[in-house]
């Protein structure tokens, strides 16, 4: 820690900073917890969506407080824990104004890290329905900017052929203190064949594969898809076998030694899962490099290594697995995760290898899932902000500070953050989610 | 016999050279580590083993019951049950012997043999003066008969011992035993350096083809042997002075094993079970013979695994052309040099009880991965290293494909087994 950095963390250091306007970041609710206070339900339309998913969840749920729309904001007397807005039936501009009368009192009176929910459909219909669509996205993320202590806001695009089974996952995920760091999103959820329940340990007797597990982010995707029930099987390259041992036995799963980058790594994990009498649930492709240098001092081998690992290795990796028939291959009803960034969506300065790997995760997945929908595969992806591991520890304090607080939040993500997110999209009740990017940011104020 | 045993796989931290990477370990810290990788690589952590086998050579008075307090520290059960075992260099083999023929028996439905030994970390004692002076004082009633204990201690009584090497009834080092063997039996400086460098090269290339991928887990940052020199070269071994034999030896720091530290743990399993708990099985446990020399009174040290190889091979029905891979542990390379020779020598293998020679096999069978003298030879891990690099290589050449492992121990002590694929 340099001498700047441990006077900004001393107890006087941190009053000046609150002084000069950079305040203490509240602190996140995280974990399979609901908010404290109550769910608030405000339907706007006929529409039953949201009500029948609370159900679903066994949730109870308030009404809302409605502002008449002059100067005095009704209030809610105790905070309460979150809002979700069906507007699945909303259709005209001139509807949105029963949006803003359910949102103004409740912005006020949303508990810290409580939730904002907006139930919208996907882009269809009419020149209006689509712009309704779209001012749906800036609204949402308008709120998220504007919420604080915490609390965050998301929209989910509810195909009109999906149910409350196919929602039930991601309303859940919403309302957890699983998506602490997740804010300003939009993503869809579709309509899915054979959607389970949600329940409290998801991937029970599932073995799922994550890559880079040894440390970091890969670590606590290990960690946290156990706590769910998974056996794990653990992957990093071989230097990394020690600290790679140690998660693995901390969450009995198993340690596969392994370049990704070699020809055989699709053919060798599946040997290692299929020897254990096992099929593949899912694939976590965590590991990744950065090789940072500008683009115009940015060499073929550079170049060339960041892409291998970061993409090309776990495109080759998923062909193997995806070979029907396959011994420990991916099973139908399987799961792909790929770890995207935000760096890759709004593009880095220095990173453009790193930039090219990441957003090609984006599209791989997206490419994928209609392709493997019929074996009722998902394929998705997460792509992380900043998130306080030791590799940005390692960023200079002053340029970690801005990067850390340049987000809704204000401050940086954990790396169970970015888990709980990929344990969403691992869940087997999120069969209606695919070919989705969640950004795991925030709401950073790049790429955003 | 009732039960098949199979070797599941192995673990092992990479070796490294006394006061290397791995000088700050202790041999409780080395086993640890060993089991901890093999407990990861097959999902037992938190599991119950029905008996962890280990040992080492050096050991520590505190390492009384090594392999049990090394259980404790592991990531396995704490009702996990073990017992230290010792003989000499061939203790992993023996340790795998012990539980292999418990699950025989079918008194356990599996097991880990483990081996470690820290020279870095080796036993420095007290002169047996100032040992029983020490044990009077702490008898002595008054302090009176204190000081009268402690008045009998002179200069010499103070300095430490450093562990012996030498064999106790020859005062001879296992190095100047082996000039002697190697001198009887004509071995060349150049076939000891051609044996060494073969070490090496297969060593390195097993390393450069991740052969070792499943079989190593890196400990305290070192991923790989840190002994192996993959550049060396015929010429940087004749350059070197001979160690053994006077100046006129043949036997080198190139063609000698290095002092080394590590630990080697191999996971073994009655077949039945393994299948049913998922886990791989790569080749039974057929057999094993131990066998010694006469010690003082013979010439030859190292070469008890000559009888029992022939001794084993004959309860097998099987000829040294039956075994497709081999073994021989490189205490030195004029002992695998010795050990070839005397196989092929009629009167000597008559002289230990055989009915002919053994036979001369074809060198590509032997050591294919490399052997002790590039991977370095942590006295007790050797035999645990060595069991489960086999039993991966026979795998990968098919059922049926046998291999025979050579070890010598101190003391003129031998101990040869068999394995084969499944």
């Amino acid at each position: 820690m340099s001498a700047l950095e441990m006077a900004f963390t001393s107890r006087v250091g941190r009053k000046v900073a609150a002084r000069a306007g950079l305040h203490e970041p509240p602190v996140l609710r995280r974990g399979r917890t609901y908010p404290g206070g109550p769910i608030v339900l405000a339907t706007l339309g006929a529409s039953r969506l949201g009500a029948d998913t609370l159900a679903l969840l066994g949730r109870p749920y308030e009404a809302p407080v409605i502002d008449s729309g002059g100067d005095e904001v009704p209030g809610y007397g105790d905070r309460i824990g979150a809002l979700v807005v069906d507007a699945t039936d909303l259709n005209r501009l001139s509807d949105l104004e029963a949006l803003r009368a359910v949102l103004r009192p409740a912005l006020r009176g949303l508990e810290a890290s409580g939730s904002v929910v907006i139930l919208g459909r996907p882009p269809a219909g009419d020149w209006e329905q689509r712009a309704v669509t779209r001012a749906l996205d800036g609204i949402d993320r308008t709120v998220g900017k504007e919420l604080r202590r915490g609390a965050t806001s998301n929209l989910i695009h509810v195909d009109p052929e999906a149910g409350p089974l196919e929602l039930a996952s991601t309303l859940e995920f919403l309302l957890h203190g699983r998506s602490a760091f997740v804010d300003g999103q939009t993503w869809t959820v579709a309509p899915a064949v054979d959607t389970p329940a949600p329940s409290e340990r998801p991937l029970s007797g599932r073995t799922i594969v994550v890559t880079g597990a040894a440390r970091g982010i890969g670590a606590a995707i290990a960690r946290t898809l156990a706590r769910d029930g998974a056996s794990i099987v653990a992957v990093d390259v071989p230097p990394a076998g020690e600290s790679l041992a140690a998660v693995a036995n901390e969450i009995a799963g198993t340690a596969l030694q392994l370049d990704i980058t070699a020809p055989d790594a699709g053919a060798r994990i599946a040997a290692h899962v299929a020897g254990r009498g096992e099929g593949l649930y899912g694939i976590v492709h965590n590991a990744g490099i950065t090789r940072d240098k500008l683009l115009a001092n940015t060499d073929a081998q550079r170049w060339a290594s960041v892409l291998e690992v970061n993409l090309v290795a776990q495109m080759r990796i998923n062909e193997t697995l995806l070979t029907p028939g396959l011994p420990g291959g991916l099973i139908d009803g399987g799961r792909i995760v790929g770890v995207a960034s935000t760096s890759g969506l709004a593009g880095n300065k220095g990173q453009a290898n790193y930039a090219a790997s990441k957003a090609g995760v984006a599209g791989l997945v997206a490419a994928m899932a209609p392709d493997l929908a019929a074996r009722r595969i998902t394929s998705n992806a997460v792509a992380p902000g900043f998130i306080e591991t030791d590799m940005t520890a390692r960023i200079p304090f002053v340029q970690r500070e801005i990067f850390r607080r340049a987000n809704s939040l204000g401050q940086g993500g954990r790396p169970i953050d970015v888990a709980e997110t990929i344990g969403y999209l691992l869940d087997p009740a999120s069969q209606g989610v695919t070919g989705q990017v969640v950004r795991v940011c925030g709401q950073n104020v790049v790429g955003a | 016999m009732n039960h098949t045993v199979v070797v599941v796989g192995g673990n092992r931290t990479p070796f490294a050279k006394a006061g290397g990477a791995l000088r700050e370990a202790s041999n409780h810290d080395l086993m640890t580590a060993a089991i901890d990788g093999l407990v990861a690589r097959y999902g037992l952590a938190g599991t119950r083993v029905g008996e962890v086998a280990g040992g080492a050579v050096l050991k520590h008075p505190h390492d009384f019951n090594l392999t049990r307090e090394a259980v404790l520290s592991s990531a396995l059960a704490p009702e996990t049950p073990a017992c230290d075992l010792q003989q000499a260099c061939a203790t992993g083999l023996e340790a795998t012997m012990y539980l292999a023929n418990k699950i025989a028996l079918g008194q356990l439905t599996h097991g880990i043999a483990a081996g470690a030994d820290s020279t870095s970390d080796a036993p420095i004692t007290v002169s047996g003066e100032m040992q029983r002076t020490l044990h009077a004082a702490s008898r002595a009633r008054s302090a009176q008969a204190r000081v009268k204990a402690f008045s009998r201690l002179r200069p010499s009584h103070l300095a430490p011992l450093a562990p012996r090497v030498e064999e106790p009834r020859t005062g001879l080092s296992m190095g100047e035993h082996q000039a002697i063997t190697g001198t009887r039996w004509g071995i060349t400086r150049e076939e000891q350096d051609d044996i060494a460098l073969a070490s090496h090269r297969n060593l390195a290339a097993a390393w450069d083809d991740g052969f070792f991928d499943d079989l190593v887990t890196p400990f305290l940052g070192l991923a790989k042997d840190a002994i192996l020199r993959p550049d060396t070269t015929l010429e940087a071994l004749a350059r070197l002075r001979p160690v053994f034999g006077g100046e006129h030896g043949t036997m080198t720091a190139g063609n000698s094993t290095a002092l080394s530290d590590g630990a080697a743990a191999v996971l073994l399993a009655d077949a039945d079970w393994a299948a049913e708990q998922g886990l791989p099985a790569l080749a039974r446990v057929v057999d094993a013979e131990v066998a010694a020399v006469d010690h003082p009174g013979g010439a030859d040290l190292l070469l008890a695994p000559v009888a029992a190889t022939g001794r084993l091979l004959a309860r097998q029905g099987l000829t040294i052309g039956d075994i497709d891979l081999i073994e021989i542990h490189e205490a030195f390379a004029s002992t695998v040099a010795a050990t070839l020779k005397a196989w092929e020598d009629a009167d000597h293998c008559r002289s230990v009880g055989l009915d002919g020679p053994i036979g001369a096999i074809d060198r590509s069978r032997l050591n294919v991965t490399g052997s002790s003298l590039a991977v370095g030879h942590p006295f007790a891990a050797t035999g645990a290293r060595i069991v489960p690099t086999l039993a991966k290589l026979l795998h990968a050449r098919g059922p049926g494909s046998r291999g025979l492992i050579s070890m010598c121990a101190a003391g003129g002590q031998g101990l040869v087994a068999i394995l084969e694929a499944v």
